[in-house]
């Protein structure tokens, strides 16, 4: 068997690889990124010549925020897929107007990756999904789809906007807000009581303990939830495998628009809940770097902000400062590179910042 | 460390997330605090009708007793803190803790204690005030209870507003607390208290939580208190299920009849703006006289300059410390700013000798300031955590007009035009006729609402003649 230690460097060839491949991608004349080639007429270099794996992103600076709010999107299709259909996804745009990021099979792929982490008696293939959360012009509207129908079921879907939920609790309209969670949670009891077929549940972590509060998942039948959307503590996972949905297998996953998705670390009845959450490498990369000095990665076990860089041929971003903070975790035996544990929002952030409400 | 649970049911819950409390001098962290995630608040409270049969079939009597017994606990007995590791607090233990996380001295925690333990006391007498000697016993046959259970947000200003909740398990209703982030002992205590008195225990939640944790509560319970600043709490006001415990914006006022020998009223008068460190929404935040009344505002800016700041273990201190170093200076930093739009004084600067922003054993302190202002000028309406007062003159005719929400008035005057008007304002919640300082509390009153009428209505129960 491969000893971790050679499995990391494994990791890092890949992503080395995979670095080469995309810069030469989204940098070239005639296939690759409006604007990448834009932001290339500045430099005084050819990143094709210069980035030769990961650590030479460096050479391209800091991935700024505005340039996903503010760019015309189609300056981030590559020339090379010219005449593909393209979606748009957003962030959630707690932190100002949405970033916006294109897709064309991106999410597919990062949801089958994830599929293959799905326990088959948990998540059974052929059974069918319900998806109760944020969709609208969110990436989930698809993804959530795509995974059931992956697994060769049918999504049945119950639409959030958690930009109106957002708006509600800050303008203090508490009625309003517990009316429209019962009216999700209502369509969702209705799909679940009709369709004997449903055995898996995509839900948000407030969403999970409202329909909870309504009925027994195990009862009507759910075996596997997969629960992410917005952030999730310790306290909550443990909060679910013991109380909410004790027979249930329980997934807390991460995804983020301009990452994919992350996989999580599985539970392993130990009592130590904890999330540690690992990105899908090659594609996408976490580093845990020191907020003030974000050139030093700090080390294991220290918190840090996240620093993302996604790397596909659809989308490249480079060393992006998140708006998350976390403790850097290290490499395991089921993701050999590095992960984050308790990701939260970046503190300096949280006055300001109204999210988790959904 | 000391880690302070959730209780749910009265039963220690420790929870993965949560809070560490440091000394705000020293900076040591002094203990961890469960924090309830919110779906689990709401779990809890689904179970409160269940709960409330608890208490339903005790006796007033006993409930009476029980709570005189808990007054003698919460005082002087050591009593659980974290009951998980079987760890104890003494009294003595107990105001370390509270005068460390909450910048309030040590003696005014013992002040508070006993504020607090007076309300267990007269359990009775306040059950009695507030429902106009209604039977307890037969409660149901002339009144409908409104709620499986109390929620209540509680602040860190001051734990003397404790009192203010005690009686509830005593009315036969659960309470479900969010102590505040500073100040989870008060709570804890009384609650331990009780239960060692006798209560049942699942008539206590004790839920240390973020905003979501403490939303959750005012959603689910059909009645509750929350205590907050204006801003939080305005969103919750109208619904008729939630007391709400803002700012106070309590007043003294000195009629024309006061002004001849104003300046033996000036001991009232700093009592109502420093007692307790200024810190109660019945602390006096605006002192109104009629034109003529500098030498009274003189007067009183001197007293107030003769308090001091000092340490929190001085047994004579009179300020409490900022928690929050930041918002002492935000604060001074926002008075000094308003002095400088121009027609307002510190009257205090000039008796004070100093500034009044003060460190002192590593601890910030606002001292005592007294402006003197027109009535339009903002600093006559602020109020502020540390003793703070606008001096304004305002004819007598026009201070009913222009009272604006007032917790707490206290009247200096015999002219009974004055007290009419005063009792016929619509914006007075309690008034006191005399030279009352405004913390002046009798807790068989009622205060920002009556705990009563907000639990139990009256109705109508008709039996066939047989």
């Amino acid at each position: 068997m491969t000893s971790l230690e050679t499995r990391i460097e494994q990791a890092k060839k890949q992503l080395d690889d995979q670095v080469r491949e995309v810069v030469n991608w989204h940098f070239d004349p005639e296939k690759g990124t409006p604007f990448w080639l834009k932001y290339a007429a500045s430099l005084d270099f050819d990143p094709r010549d210069r980035i030769r794996g990961y650590d030479d992103l460096k050479l391209l600076g800091t991935f700024e925020d505005a340039w996903l709010r503010k760019t015309p999107v189609r300056e981030w299709i590559p020339q090379g897929f010219a005449g593909r259909p393209v979606s748009v996804f957003e962030t959630g745009g707690s932190t100002g107007v949405p970033k916006s990021r294109i897709n064309i099979e991106d999410y597919r792929t990062d949801y089958e990756l994830f599929s293959s982490t799905l326990s088959d008696e948990a998540f059974p293939k052929g059974a069918d999904w319900l998806m109760v959360g944020p969709s609208g012009p969110r990436r989930l509207r698809l993804a959530i789809e795509h995974l059931a129908q992956h697994r060769g079921g049918i999504c049945f879907m119950v639409d959030l906007d958690p930009r109106w939920v957002n708006k509600l609790i800050k303008a203090g309209k508490h009625t309003e807000f517990t009316a429209y969670r019962d009216h999700v949670v209502e369509q969702a009891l209705v799909r679940l009581k009709t369709h004997k077929t449903i055995e898996c549940l995509f839900t948000t972590p407030k969403l999970l303990e409202a329909i909870c509060e309504k009925i027994d998942l195990a009862d009507v039948g759910i075996k596997g939830i997969f629960c992410g959307g917005t952030e999730m503590n310790a306290q909550f996972h443990r909060f679910a495998k013991e109380e909410l949905v004790p027979t249930i297998e329980f997934v807390p996953t991460y995804g983020n628009t301009l990452m994919g998705l992350a996989c999580h670390k599985p539970y392993q009845n130990d009592g130590d809940y904890t999330i540690t959450y690992y990105p899908p490498l090659p594609r996408a990369v976490f580093e845990l770097v020191d907020p003030d000095q974000p050139d030093r990665r700090v080390a294991y076990g220290e918190t840090g902000r996240v620093r993302l860089t996604t790397l596909t041929k659809e989308f490249f971003v480079p060393r992006f400062l998140e708006r998350d903070e976390g403790e850097r975790a290290e490499p395991t035996e089921w993701y050999p590179w590095d992960g984050v544990s308790n990701l939260r929002l970046f503190t300096r952030f949280s006055e300001s910042v109204v999210v988790g409400v959904y | 460390m000391l880690h302070v649970p959730v209780l749910r049911a009265g039963k220690a819950y420790r929870s993965l997330n949560t809070q560490t409390l440091h000394d705000i001098r020293s900076g040591e962290p002094l203990a961890l605090v469960s924090q309830a995630n919110s779906g689990l608040i709401a779990r809890d409270l689904n179970q409160t009708a269940a709960y409330q049969q608890t208490l339903a079939a005790i006796p007033a009597q006993k409930l009476y007793d029980m709570s005189n017994q808990a007054a003698d606990l919460f005082l002087e007995a050591t009593l659980p803190v974290d009951p998980i590791d079987g760890v104890m607090q003494s009294r003595e233990e107990f105001i370390r803790c509270q005068s460390g996380t909450t910048g309030l001295p040590a003696n005014m925690c013992a002040a508070n204690m006993e504020k607090v333990a007076t309300a267990l006391r007269m359990t009775k007498t306040i059950i009695d005030g507030l429902s106009q000697g209604a039977n307890q016993d037969t409660l149901n046959r002339a009144y409908r209870r409104e709620a499986d259970a109390l929620g209540a947000i509680l602040p860190s200003n001051s734990p003397g507003v404790h009192a203010l909740w005690v009686p509830t398990p005593a009315m036969r209703i659960p309470v479900m607390l969010r102590p505040g982030s500073q100040e989870p002992w008060t709570p804890m205590r009384i609650i331990q208290a009780m239960i060692a008195a006798g209560y049942p225990p699942a008539a206590f939640g004790f839920y240390p939580s973020d905003h979501a944790g403490a939303n959750e509560i005012l959603i689910r319970c059909d009645r509750a208190l929350f205590f907050g600043d204006a801003r939080t709490v305005d969103a919750w006001r109208g619904t008729g299920r939630i007391q709400i415990h803002g700012p106070g914006w309590s007043k003294m006022i000195l009629g024309p009849d006061a002004l001849e020998n104003g300046e033996q009223h000036v001991d009232v008068l700093t009592q109502a703006i420093a007692a307790n460190g200024g810190r109660s929404c019945v602390n006096t935040s605006a002192v109104w006289a009629p034109p003529g009344s500098r030498a009274i505002a003189e007067a009183l800016a001197k007293k107030l300059a003769g308090i001091k700041a000092t340490a929190l273990d001085d047994p004579n201190a009179q300020l409490a410390g900022f928690t929050n170093r930041r918002l002492a200076h935000l604060l001074d930093e926002r008075i000094e700013a308003q002095l400088a739009q121009g027609g307002a004084e510190d009257l205090t600067a000039k008796y004070r000798g100093g500034p009044r922003l003060v460190e002192i054993d590593n601890t910030l302190f606002l001292q005592p300031t007294l402006i003197w202002c027109d009535h339009d000028h903002p600093l006559a309406s602020a109020e502020y955590l540390f003793p703070f007062a606008a001096f304004v003159e305002v004819e007598p005719d026009q201070m009913a007009e222009k009272l604006g929400p007032t917790l707490t008035l206290s009247l200096i005057s015999e002219q009974e035009s004055l007290i009419n008007a005063m009792l016929d304002s619509p914006h007075i919640d309690r008034i006191n006729i005399g030279a009352l300082p405004t913390n002046t509390v009798r807790w068989d009153h009622p205060h920002e609402g009556n705990l009563f009428e907000l639990l139990y209505k009256r109705r109508a129960v008709q039996f066939a003649a047989s």
